[in-house]
């Protein structure tokens, strides 16, 4: 494995979605309506969306984070770059890094624009930026790699755009806890001990990393 | 030219029933009765829960049961990937099966309990009720891969990972939801308070044993309904070739033809 | 003599479907080899298999002195195969898709300016996405991608696919340059004419098997 292979696949899935324009005509503008969407819905009560605030923006991530693992997969997908890659002597877990590297980037430059948008609408107050910092990171590590291993998991199938969410949103559960306990600790809305929660999304998002550099090979295999 | 292959013998896996499931079968037919029998009439009342413990005598095994046998389905996903047999990956398919049944009857059976006990269908702070159903639904999406077509090794290779992904999930969500609440409503083992009546621990153990019985007669059918299938699958496997083949001796002429028509120029 | 290619009865299904239904075949080094063949006979799952990228059924199959029963992904990077689909990225000019497939088969700057040159890319065409090329600018995109990784087994469906006259003449020698530096081509083709040499060495297949072999018998007039 090289860190070097790992690096330019980031780049260049970084370059094309760049130049695509996908994830700044489509889907960042997709984030906004959600949040507009959880505005309706909660009734313009500031006071509950407050409270709702950390929740609504996780589950937000996710629903943005299932758009980008399809792209991801798609790119690899359309013109069989992905059975090319298998005749050249990069390793498998260096492919996966790169994909889930650059599937960080997006997802974490669209959860910024998200927070501040979040931190606006619904007039919420940070009380532990640093808390919200390395919660936001550690949780988008956990999302980019098991999204990048469900997305090879349904690379190939017919049916990949309605497999994808039942297969990776219950693995994305303890996240949705996670990530939404120490935001609601770090906006000061739960009495929760966000640090420790903080251990838990270090916990997943270790063990999807090395899961997916191990198991990614076996599954870009024959498929 | 012919290829030799394994042909499956005609009628040597014609049903799906042996000895020993026919076996297992009568002890259900016989331990069902009996166990309701137990629950609903001969164990006394609970103190607290009243009438409602006689669902837990159903609702606890059919629970245990279901973790049994996703552990199974992963057991039999590592050994897979190990061995990359066709056992167990069938094993591993037949289980998952039952555990989906198994965890959403614990699910249903709970939800019916926990109305009269707890006075609600739902609770979402209990530990073990959230992690069921969140491990119901990885299981359901792993059923539903493996309803995708594919080659069957590829497909093997899939589910076994989802498989094992799922069951190294289920401790990292009961750990996230025990944290996200730090409440359950759960009783705390009732068995090891030690003061409960002789009959109602009988009924405990019958329940226990019945369903045990039950997840391996299921188990031995719904595997051997698999083993069916994929050998049904294999067996066309002989006379697809020899089609095959076949077709070429016709296309012989064509191609070579085809062929000497590139060439004369 | 260095057999490159050694497939001995293979069997290779996709799905339940019995593509090759044993197929015996030897290559030697630096041999330029066409297969031909109607539609569904299984050319391209040959040559799918020699890259290593199915598995064997039956038979007994080793490419590059490697048993594919065993080994099949350690051959993967001595292997240039051209399908159907050219494995670029749309969203990429030509000189970064043949950049980035540059750097994966650790091939030098220098190498991909050449690749680019040698393929007649180089101007104008250069910086253009690939989404805007035409089916035939693609095709000389994706033998760049070859020519930077310098295969030892050369393996490509329909090469003169959407080429003009000036494409088909390149391929041609790149072919023959391959061939010439030591390199195997085994080569899938539905109109042998368009070769510029018809003089080596064709191979029928049919219903999943080699129907004729024109080294096995000699003149070629193939009627077995």
């Amino acid at each position: 494995m090289e860190l070097r292979d790992a690096w330019s696949i980031a780049r260049k899935d970084l370059r094309i979605e760049f130049r695509s324009r996908i994830l700044t005509n489509q889907i960042a503008p997709y984030t906004l309506l959600i949040v507009v969407l959880f505005g309706f819905a909660l009734d313009a009560d500031t006071q509950t969306l407050r409270d709702t605030g950390p929740g609504l923006f996780w589950v937000a991530v996710l629903l943005i984070a299932l758009l980008a693992v399809q792209r991801a997969v798609k790119i690899e997908d359309d013109d069989a770059a992905k059975e090319r890659m298998l005749l050249t002597p990069v390793h498998p877990s260096s492919v996966f890094l790169g994909k889930a590297i650059a599937l960080f980037v997006q997802l974490f430059a669209l959860e910024t624009l998200l927070f501040f948008v979040m931190l606006a609408l619904f007039d919420l107050s940070v009380e532990d930026p640093l808390l919200i910092c390395f919660s936001a990171v550690l949780a988008t590590i956990g999302i980019a790699s098991s999204g990048t291993l469900y997305g090879v998991i349904t690379a190939g199938v017919g049916v990949r755009e309605t497999l994808l969410p039942i297969l990776l949103l219950p693995v994305l559960a303890p996240i949705a806890i996670g990530a939404t306990r120490t935001f609601g600790d770090a906006f000061g809305r739960v009495d929760a001990d966000g640090w420790a929660w903080f251990g838990l999304l270090s916990v997943f998002a270790v063990i999807y990393t090395v899961l997916g550099m191990f198991a990614y090979g076996q599954l870009v295999e024959d498929a | 030219m012919k290829i030799k292959f394994k042909e499956v013998k005609e009628g040597r896996f014609n049903a799906t029933s042996s000895r020993s499931t026919r076996f297992l079968g009568f002890c259900l037919a016989l331990g069902i009765p009996t166990l309701i029998l137990f629950a609903f009439v001969f164990s006394p009342k609970d103190d607290t829960m009243e009438d409602a413990v006689r669902l837990l005598y159903i609702h606890v095994p059919v629970a245990i049961f279901s973790y049994v046998a996703f552990g199974i389905t992963a057991i039999g996903s590592i050994c897979y990937l190990w061995k990359q047999s066709r056992w167990w990956d069938t094993t591993a398919h037949a289980s998952a099966e039952i555990g989906v049944i198994f965890s959403a009857l614990t699910l249903i059976t709970g939800s019916i309990w926990g109305r009269p006990t707890w006075n609600t269908w739902w609770e979402w702070g209990d530990v073990r009720l959230v992690t069921t159903l969140v491990m119901f639904l990885m299981f359901v999406g792993y059923l539903a891969l493996r309803q995708v077509p594919a080659q069957p090794q590829i497909r093997a290779k899939r589910a076994a990972i989802v498989g094992i992904i799922g069951t190294i999930n289920i401790p990292i969500v009961n750990r996230s939801v025990e944290w996200w609440e730090n409440s359950t409503l759960h009783q705390q083992s009732s068995l090891t308070d030690g003061n409960l009546e002789d009959l109602t621990l009988f009924t405990w153990f019958l329940g226990t044993l019945i369903l045990g019985i039950a997840y391996l007669w299921l188990m031995i059918h719904r595997f051997r309904v698999g083993w069916l299938a994929s050998e049904h699958e294999a067996l066309g496997y002989g006379a697809a070739i020899e089609e095959r083949q076949a077709e070429a001796g016709i296309q012989t002429a064509i191609a070579s033809e085809y062929r000497e028509e590139g060439e004369i120029e | 003599m260095n057999e490159v290619i050694n497939l001995q009865e293979a069997v290779v299904t996709l799905g339940q479907f019995p593509a090759l239904t044993g197929v015996t075949l030897q290559v030697s080094q630096g041999e330029i080899v066409t297969v031909c063949g109607p539609n569904g006979a299984g050319k391209s799952t040959l040559l799918r298999l020699c890259a290593g990228l199915l598995p064997v059924r039956e038979g007994s199959a080793s490419v590059l002195g490697e048993d594919l029963h065993t080994n099949r992904r350690s051959i993967r990077p001595d292997i240039g195969l051209l399908g159907h689909k050219s494995g670029l990225y749309d969203d990429l000019t030509v000189e970064e898709n043949v950049a980035f497939w540059g750097s994966m088969v650790r091939a030098g700057d220098l190498e991909v300016k050449e690749a680019i040159k040698y393929m007649g890319l180089d101007g104008r065409l250069r910086n253009v996405l690939v989404r805007q090329l035409s089916a035939g600018q693609r095709r000389r995109t994706s033998f760049a991608g070859l020519v930077v990784q310098r295969p030892s087994l050369w393996l490509l469906d329909e090469p003169h696919a959407a080429l003009d006259t000036e494409g088909r003449d390149l391929v041609n020698n790149l072919i023959q340059d391959a061939a010439a530096s030591g390199a195997t081509v085994l080569l899938v083709s539905h109109a042998p004419k368009e070769l510029s040499s018809p003089s080596g060495r064709f191979v029928t297949l049919a219903g999943g098997q080699i129907t004729s072999d024109t080294n096995k018998e000699g003149s070629g007039d193939g009627t077995s």
